[in-house]
């Protein structure tokens, strides 16, 4: 059984509310940060904590914070980035239906570290019902007096505000979020200058994920040396892992860092293994963004070991033979599923939400679409293969914000691993016309 | 100051200058591209992508090269950075792919376009460009709009640079004109079909690389290659009366403002000078507008060069015959 930091109380009926809430411990946290230590300090803890940021770039959090210090006199702000729409992933929308609180407390000794005295909260505009909740404990912690004005006697003033988004994946990449946050189309901006010099309304920023925020409340209450034991090497503490696709208990999960996928698949404790006795065939390991791995290939590196859910572990081997945690959205695909429809989905995806800012992207991801398409409806040529890597590699790298690379990954990788399913696509097309959803495995019985 | 070097050209420049614009002080080949990037509009550049350069050398104090390709036009100098363009292949290969990825959708109607003969991205794809297309379906496609009962937007040639977007945000004070939708669905549109109704709306003609934003008393009157640059002026109240006027003949059959040699405006003109005025009476002709020679447009025009610079191309292989 794991250790888990966040959501070990979500089971108490009513914690959503204040009352049952500070009954379990909540807002302690907050008074030891407020009254017993300082801002440096808890950044400082932070650091400690090795805790990375939950978004997906894995980022030292506490170097990020770290950045702000230096700069100028004048308002600074903490944003929080809940804008989560990456396909596969669902754990920010858990946190904050099921103990949103965590979050608030989270955001207030944040802000109370950065020294920003307005902190937004950028929700993703379908989170209707988050939205509601979130509002209404925010309006629970401003009647108890955690917010507002003074908040326990400590001189220190927050306003939070909560943002709704209005249905683009892009403004969940940060600068994009900001210029939407600032009433404005949501076009990623150029970097550098980055958000911690030049942010919201041109002031210094600190823009982070749902689930690091909420990490700062264990990290202070346990400490970052101890918050650090949790975990592995430089992946430190727990993840929210939302686990998806054809597995017996699709579901969040928190986990220690370093459990190993095998353990996180097939224990009854968390996925509980692929439904109706079928095999693996592949695993998106982090989102839909990040590179797709074969069943071999994801529950052992190319080394032979054994890969575990950590930062590290799950980029072992590059792109070559590797994949990235991302953020947590855990996608089986069983013997059944069709490599190229899910790309062709994924790419679907990329190619509606891509901004149309620049070249690279804009193009290429609606071009990748339809070439895709074509391949998946029985239209596809030999060199199609071929043209797909040859997109992928011109639009990686050469765009203004990563969605560019996200929209990349999946089908250059889809080909590294399963190149077969998209020239047996190629070849065949009359199979591929007459049957809806389809692979390779399932031809043979059709065909036989 | 700071130290940079370009293409193996070294040049001081002040702080603050990005790679763009200190390859456009050493100037010449190692210039790169800009499709969106203009130095006269405060926001632009980043988007196109085909200023992208790698960076070998951060600075004089990190000595390691930048991890990806850079936008030339948006990223700032730093001492001792040194940058390759044309001296990398990386560069070159990643350009011709942003070409090809502005052309796919581009309707490639040169023929019949008012732009043709001074068009960005002509000159952009006839130097890095593919001879053949790789992409095979269907080209988007949107119907052409009147803004303005001088100006026409031809919404499938354009490449979504914003220049246009910027040049009305930043001249004029309505905003009424912007980009609507996004990826590849995205058009440059004004609210609700509004004309753009402000007296230096025209100068979104001037800013725009491609034949997207055409004026409208100019179309389809004459390719611009068959008419005659002059620098011309005129007393005007609203802006600095310098201009282009392009000439058939005797008759003034266009007007523009003035140019520099990366295609950027020197002035902006107002409306009254750019549609209202084409008398030859209205302007005060100076001479005929120096143009660059590579350009088509100078195709018409004889140059008197000095008489030391003329060569001749078999001189030195007789000299060395009588050596022998």
């Amino acid at each position: 059984m794991g250790r888990k930091v966040l959501t070990d109380k979500i089971h108490i009926p009513g914690i959503e509310t204040i009352e049952v809430y500070k009954n379990n411990g909540g807002y302690e946290t907050l008074k030891k940060a407020l009254k017993q230590m300082t801002p440096s300090e808890i950044t400082e803890e932070v650091k400690k904590s090795g805790l990375r940021g939950r978004g997906g770039a894995g980022f030292p959090t506490g170097m990020k914070w770290s950045f702000l210090e230096n700069t100028s006199v004048g308002p600074r702000y903490l944003v929080c980035n809940a804008d989560e729409s990456e396909p596969g992933t669902f754990k920010d929308r858990f946190l904050i239906e099921k103990i949103p609180h965590l979050l608030i407390e989270g955001l207030i000794i944040s802000s109370f570290a950065l020294g920003a005295e307005s902190t937004f909260v950028y929700v993703r505009g379908e989170f209707k019902t988050q939205i509601g909740i979130l509002s209404k404990a925010i309006r629970e912690a401003y009647a108890s007096g955690f917010l507002g004005k003074n908040i326990l006697g400590t001189g220190f003033s927050l306003d939070i505000y909560v943002h709704s988004g209005a249905g683009a994946y892009i403004c969940g990449e940060e600068t994009a979020l900001l210029e939407s946050l600032e009433g404005k189309r949501g076009n990623p901006r150029l970097k550098p200058p980055f958000p911690a010099v030049k942010g919201l309304y041109d002031r210094p920023t600190v823009v982070n994920n749902v689930e690091t925020l909420a990490a700062v409340v264990p990290i202070i209450a346990l400490g970052g040396e101890e918050y650090a034991k949790i975990g592995v090497g430089k992946s430190t503490g727990t993840k929210l892992i939302s686990a998806c696709g054809n597995i017996n208990n699709p579901g969040v999960y928190e986990i220690e860092l370093g459990l190993s996928v095998d353990t996180f698949l097939n224990s009854n404790e968390y996925c509980g293994g692929l439904k109706n006795g079928k095999n693996l065939k592949a695993i998106v390991p982090g989102g839909s963004s990040v590179p797709i791995l074969p069943g071999n290939l994801i529950l052992k590196t190319a080394n032979g070991d054994d890969r575990l859910m950590s930062y590290e572990s799950l980029s072992d081997g590059g792109f070559v033979s590797g994949s990235m945690l991302g953020s947590g959205g855990f996608i089986v695909y069983d013997e059944d599923a069709c490599i190229v429809r899910n790309t062709w989905n994924f790419s679907r995806f990329y190619h509606h939400e891509s901004c149309g800012q620049c070249s690279p992207c804009r193009e290429g991801t609606g071009w990748m679409e339809k070439v895709l398409h074509r391949i998946e409806y029985g239209h596809g040529t030999s060199k199609d293969v071929d043209l797909l890597v040859s997109i992928a590699k011109r639009i990686e790298g050469n765009t203004i914000c990563p969605l560019g690379d996200a929209a990349a990954w999946p089908v250059a990788s889809a080909i590294r691993h399963f190149r077969h399913e998209f020239e047996f696509h190629i070849e065949n097309p009359e199979i591929v016309k007459n049957i809806k959803h389809h692979s390779p495995e399932k031809y043979k019985v059709a065909v036989s | 100051m700071l130290q940079v070097t370009i293409d193996n050209h070294t040049i001081e420049v002040p702080e603050g200058t990005t790679i763009l614009q200190a390859a456009r002080m050493i100037g010449g080949s190692i210039v790169p591209p800009a499709m969106c990037y203009f130095s006269k509009l405060k926001g632009t550049g980043g988007k196109c992508r085909t200023c992208l350069v790698r960076v070998a050398k951060s600075s004089e104090k990190d000595a390691r090269p930048m991890p990806k390709l850079v936008a030339s036009c948006s990223t700032p100098v730093q001492h001792g950075m040194v940058v390759e363009n044309t001296t990398s292949q990386e560069v070159l290969d990643t350009r011709k792919s942003i070409v090809e990825f502005l052309l796919i959708n581009h309707p490639l109607d040169c023929p019949v376009c008012d732009q043709a003969g001074e068009c960005d991205l002509q000159n952009l794809s006839y130097e890095h460009g593919l001879e053949n297309t790789r992409y095979e379906e269907g080209r988007r496609e949107f119907p052409q709009v009147d803004i303005g009962e001088n100006i026409k937007l031809h919404m499938n040639r354009c490449i979504l640079c914003y220049r246009c977007v910027y040049a009305v945000n930043q001249l004029t004070n309505g905003r009424v004109h912007g980009v609507l939708y996004r990826g590849d669905a995205s058009e440059i549109s004004t609210f609700i079909q509004n004309s753009i109704d402000n007296e230096f709306s025209g100068n979104v003609i001037d800013v725009c690389p491609v034949g997207a934003l055409t004026d409208r008393t100019f179309r389809f009157r004459s390719r611009v290659w068959f008419t005659k640059p002059m620098d011309a002026h005129r007393d005007c109240k609203t802006c600095s009366g310098k201009a282009v006027v392009w000439m058939t003949g005797n008759d003034i059959s266009r007007v523009t403002a003035r140019k520099d040699q990366f295609n950027e405006v020197e002035e902006f003109i107002c409306n009254e000078c750019r549609f209202d005025h084409k008398n030859t009476t209205d302007w005060v002709i100076e001479g005929p507008r120096k143009i660059d020679k590579t350009s088509v447009i100078s195709a018409n025009h004889y140059e008197k060069i000095k008489q030391a610079a003329i060569i001749n191309p078999v001189k030195k292989i007789i000299e060395k015959q009588a050596e022998k």
